[in-house]
């Protein structure tokens, strides 16, 4: 072929050097906080700002950090947290997209730590993420709170001194949903499920199975369905879960997923026929109000958003976030303040302990163990030798009343009943020593 | 018996939904040699935009059936703007250059509109499902479905009669097989091959703007929704041979038969079926299945 | 072409400047060498491939199976050192090369880039389904040493580093080296026109099989060096937006020098990391638009700039 080339001509480049240009001046960032008595605790927050998980996760956690830092740095937070920032120190938040995969992410949490100098990172939705981020964590000294990410894997195949995860593992969501599913239902016969085909899905199919298992033998499991994560089209698999007549369909789906499921299962009554539960529906409850109907089974993955307990801090969490955004905060919007107000606890006990500015050890000292008030309730950093957190369970049953989404049937899980002592793996707790809810 | 016929139906359904978004993509590499890694993007774009303007005709009150001619009024705008926007101002530049470039600047493209897209419509989701429930439901025997997933049927029939007869039957249409045969003896006896390229992509756009806007009703119009699209796409379009329309129909008919069998069967091997059929297919038939062995130029 | 000798000496040189700058660099920037070096070493394959007129849109295949091998044999065959454990994903990735390529070796072109994606998507899915790799979480990779020393140790810090310096060293010499071979000299023949080199009684096909395992090994090779950088492996690895990025280094490097990956691969991650900085939402346009101007302004790739200077120069 010889076409000739034609040459690209001037305003091409001078268009490309504008985009490019435009681009990142779109995000300088803003100007330095005013001179604060100490250098600004500085902290790195990574969570999604693209692709799918951004809207559902990523950008409510954002929304979250930026409300709950700002006042704490105005010391407007009631309750024990009405200091200023850390202890009088104040905030500063560095974001950064956690698009891209384990190997970006891992190069990036090295630039936050060892180029942009943070002096801890919150951050990981994604468990790959946070499997790969705990080791380098270890490696560079950070303290390094995962707020988000599910895999009971971290704690329970390794140990590490500076990484805490201060919101329960994936356990407690299917295990409770299990528990919730033979509370309401204690005859059911058939189940299905519908998960996405990647360790998050797999796992929560799995630990949901083996819990009703153990606690309910006979179960039969009609269909598993495995759809590739952003798939979109679920028109086979709703044919397939219809034509087994389960009588519940579990599903961990999220995000994009979900919203197209629940939409496209809606006219075919699908979850008329068997009642869906939802593991992490309550993200998608507020923009699915009316098609989700009567009876589906939603979790916030702990005591979060819906199901988070009244209080003072819960209150004005609500009341703060939704100032500033348009829907209320969700689950990943929780456990972003679980993250911050878990930090700042620390840093002013270790205040407390003597230390007018606490070393990181001092931090991690303080940590390891602690209990706390967070708008989700207390939580208590009772498992992987004092850093991994439990906390409730929470489920509860839709009822449409006047275009809004209200629950019935709340059901609530201390967490002795849905994760797994200290030292036990998940896995053969689920299979050896579940036992009934009393 | 019964799941028989539902993976008949449900396979029917999701090659529908398929064939619209490969048609573009093989005609497009058809005629200009570009495999446009953009094409999911473009897909994308038409969900977004479908999604705003038909949200905004229901809100507004008017005849809810008013909507469907909005979906496609949605496709042709993008296809008619953006088209010819992104072959004008930077595809032409990069004509003559190899086809791996090509497939890069379509990458780079990709990332530019993701980029492009997040900026407008934000990272939220965007509904407009009413258009999806507005018809009723089809019973199968035990199973049921809207009858949108017809409306998406007939909707690839007619695209693809659509384009048998634009091709074979008009003069412009021959013209376009004349460049796809040889663009420089096509150039040489006076045929406007810029024209035809332009013309080209404002078509593969429609399309894969209308394949976005169909589906917009029965998904939440989410970022990074066209990565997936663009596997699938480019597996229909290499089983069937690139640049072949009737491979188009037959790739989307097997690759939909092919994955919804795998759900009814045999969930565990959902996910990577469709490669393994593109490799077989390409191993028995290395160009796909409906491309001509080409001459070997000494 | 430059002499042989003169590559060489110029690998040398700078393999002698990397090694010496490593103390004085910042620790962050020691990661992204390493990093780019190994995705530079996929490139330098694709290179060789791309001298022969292939371009693979799967090399994600040999570089997931480098990492997968490097953790996995590390826990079964017990080794502990780093240079065994690159060796083996190197020797993995070859291997599985030799087997598919009986299948790649006849394709071209477009087929023969969707093909190698199929392949490396089949991969994907595979290690998706498997709960014993950890599916999609994939796992931790470790080599607890480096050349026999402490990876903590004040000179085993830089191990992986200089590790892959080293590789990288080996690979762009001998692929330089081989480039002016016999066999070497027919890749350019078989782009341009492959009946002729049958006709000169040449076998095409084996010609091609053994640039696919030559490219295959410098995959695994930067597959095993990744994975024990970030001490991390996951599917991702195979999935083909990696291959897609590879591509994308080897074309906007270009083709014309060995070194052209590294100087690419090197930029390219500086970029993408200034981009996340500055530009966390947009990160994406950021870089789809450099690689636009790239392709447009410098058709021969990142390395013509280097070239030209280099000209002008007398």
């Amino acid at each position: 072929m010889n076409t000739s080339r034609t040459a690209p001509s001037r305003w091409l480049f001078a268009v490309s050097l504008l985009f490019f240009a435009s681009s990142v001046l779109a995000q300088a960032p803003a100007a330095a906080p005013a001179a604060a008595p100490q250098a600004p605790f500085k902290i790195g927050v990574v969570t999604f700002l693209s692709g799918a998980a951004a809207g559902p996760f990523g950008v409510p956690a954002r929304n979250s950090a930026e409300v709950l830092v700002e006042a704490l740095n105005a010391g407007k937070v009631p309750g024990a947290y009405g200091k200023k920032g850390l202890g009088g120190r104040a905030i500063e938040l560095v974001f950064i997209d956690e698009a891209g995969g384990a190997t970006k992410q891992v190069s990036e949490y090295r630039d936050i730590v060892q180029r942009q100098n943070v002096d801890a990172v919150i951050g990981y939705i994604s468990s790959g993420d946070c499997l790969a981020v705990a080791p380098v964590a270890e490696e560079l000294k950070k303290l390094t709170i995962l707020f988000d990410c599910g895999t009971p894997r971290i704690f329970e195949d390794a140990s590490f001194k500076y990484v805490f995860r201060t919101a329960p593992h994936a356990t407690l969501d299917n295990v409770a949903a299990a528990r919730y599913v033979l509370a309401v239902k204690p005859k059911v016969k058939k189940v299905a499920g519908i998960n996405q085909n990647y360790a998050w899905g797999q796992d929560s199919w799995n630990d949901f199975e083996a819990t009703l298992k153990a606690l309910k033998p006979d179960v039969e499991v009609t269909t598993s369905q495995m759809p590739k994560l952003g798939a979109g089209q679920y028109g086979a698999e709703i044919s397939a879960l219809m034509a087994g007549s389960p009588e519940m369909i579990h599903s961990s789906f999220w995000g994009g997923d979900l919203d197209a499921l629940v939409l496209q299962a809606a006219p075919r009554g699908l979850f008329k026929k068997g009642t869906a539960v939802l593991t992490a529906g309550e993200t998608a409850m507020y923009k699915l109000a009316g098609q989700l109907p009567d009876g589906t089974i939603i979790g916030a993955r702990g005591a979060n958003g819906v199901f988070a307990p009244d209080s003072e801090l819960n209150r004005w969490f609500r009341t703060a976030y939704q100032d500033r955004n348009t829907l209320p905060p969700v689950y990943p919007s929780y456990r972003m303040a679980q993250a911050i107000l878990g930090l700042k606890s620390a840093y002013e006990k270790a205040q407390a302990a003597g230390a007018e500015v606490p070393s990181q050890d001092q931090v991690i000292a303080a940590f390891e163990g602690i209990t706390y008030e967070s708008p989700s309730g207390t939580v208590k950093l009772a498992i992987g030798k004092g850093h991994q957190a439990v906390s409730e369970a929470v489920y509860g049953t839709v009822k449409n009343v006047g275009g809004k989404v209200t629950f019935v049937d709340v059901k609530r899980y201390p967490a002795e009943l849905v994760l797994p002592p200290e030292g036990v793996k998940s896995a053969d707790w689920i299979k050896t020593s579940l036992k009934p809810a009393k | 018996m019964s799941t028989l016929v539902a993976v008949l139906v449900d396979g029917i359904i999701y090659a529908s939904w398929l064939f619209i978004i490969a048609a573009g993509l093989t005609i497009v590499y058809g005629v200009m040699r570009i495999l446009n890694m953009a094409h999911g993007s473009l897909y994308a774009l038409g969900a977004y935009v479908a999604a705003s303007l038909a949200g905004a005709w229901l809100r507004a009150g008017y005849a809810p059936l008013g909507s469907y001619a909005v979906l496609v009024a949605s496709a042709l705008l993008v296809g008619l703007v953006v088209g010819p926007v992104i072959e004008r101002g930077l595809l032409r530049f990069c004509y003559g250059r190899d086809e791996v470039v090509l497939v890069l600047v379509t990458y780079a493209l990709f990332l530019i509109l993701e980029d492009a897209m997040k900026l407008v419509w934000g990272v939220e989701a965007w509904f407009v499902s009413e258009p999806y429930g507005l018809l009723g439901n089809l019973d199968f025997g035990p199973l049921s479905y809207p009858l949108y997933s017809v409306v998406m049927v007939v909707a690839a029939v007619v695209v693809g009669l659509g384009l048998r007869w634009g091709i074979y039957g008009t003069r412009q249409g021959k013209l376009l097989v004349a460049v796809i045969h040889d663009r420089e003896v096509s150039a040489a006896l006076g045929i406007n091959v810029n024209r035809i390229f332009m013309v080209t992509f404002m078509l593969g756009t429609t399309l894969a703007a209308l394949g976005g806007a169909l589906t917009a009703p029965t998904v939440s119009v989410v970022p990074g929704m066209g990565v997936e699209t663009i596997v699938l796409a480019f597996a229909v379009v290499v089983i069937g041979g690139l640049g072949s329309m009737p491979g188009a129909a037959i790739g989307s008919i097997i690759v939909g038969l092919v994955r919804s069998g795998a759900v009814h069967w045999l969930p565990q091997v959902e996910l990577f079926s469709i490669y393994l059929v593109m490799a077989l297919v390409l191993a028995f038939r290395p160009r796909g299945l409906f491309v001509a062995a080409e001459a070997r130029k000494i | 072409m430059t002499s042989p000798r003169r590559t060489v000496q110029g690998l040398a040189v700078t393999l002698l400047v990397v090694g010496v700058a490593a103390p004085f660099l910042p620790k962050w920037a020691g990661f992204l060498v390493t990093i780019a070096i190994a995705k530079a070493l996929v490139a330098l394959g694709l290179l060789l491939l791309m001298r022969t007129g292939l371009v693979s849109f799967g090399q994600g295949l040999y570089f997931a199976i480098g990492a997968y091998s490097a953790g996995v044999g590390a826990e079964t065959l017990k080794i502990t050192d780093a240079v065994p454990m690159v060796l083996l994903g190197a020797l993995a990735a070859g291997l599985v090369a030799a087997v598919v390529g009986v299948l790649l070796a006849r394709y071209r072109t477009i087929f023969f880039a969707m093909l190698s994606l199929a392949f490396s998507m089949i991969l994907y899915g595979l290690l998706v389904k498997s709960s014993a790799l950890g599916s999609t979480d994939g796992f931790n990779v470790a080599a607890r040493t480096v050349f026999g020393l402490d990876p903590a140790g004040p000179i085993g810090r830089f191990g992986i580093y200089g590790l892959a310096a080293l590789v990288a060293f080996l690979g762009a010499v001998g692929v330089d080296r081989y480039l002016r071979t016999h066999l070497g000299r027919l890749a350019p023949a078989i782009k341009d026109n492959e009946l002729r080199v049958e006709y000169m009684g040449a076998s095409v096909r084996n010609v091609v099989h053994l640039h696919l395992v030559i490219a295959a090994v410098l995959a695994g090779a930067g597959g095993a060096l990744t994975a024990l950088a970030v001490g991390h492996v996951d599917p991702e690895t195979a999935y083909w937006t990696t291959s897609g990025e590879f591509v994308f280094v080897a074309i906007l490097s270009g083709t014309s020098s060995v070194a052209a990956p590294f100087a690419g691969a090197l930029i390219l991650e500086l970029l993408r990391s200034f981009a996340y900085e500055h530009a966390p939402n947009t990160w994406q346009l950021v870089m789809g638009s450099v690689m636009l101007a790239v392709i447009l302004f410098l058709p021969e790739g990142l390395w013509s700039v280097f070239r030209r200077r280099r000209k002008a120069t007398p």
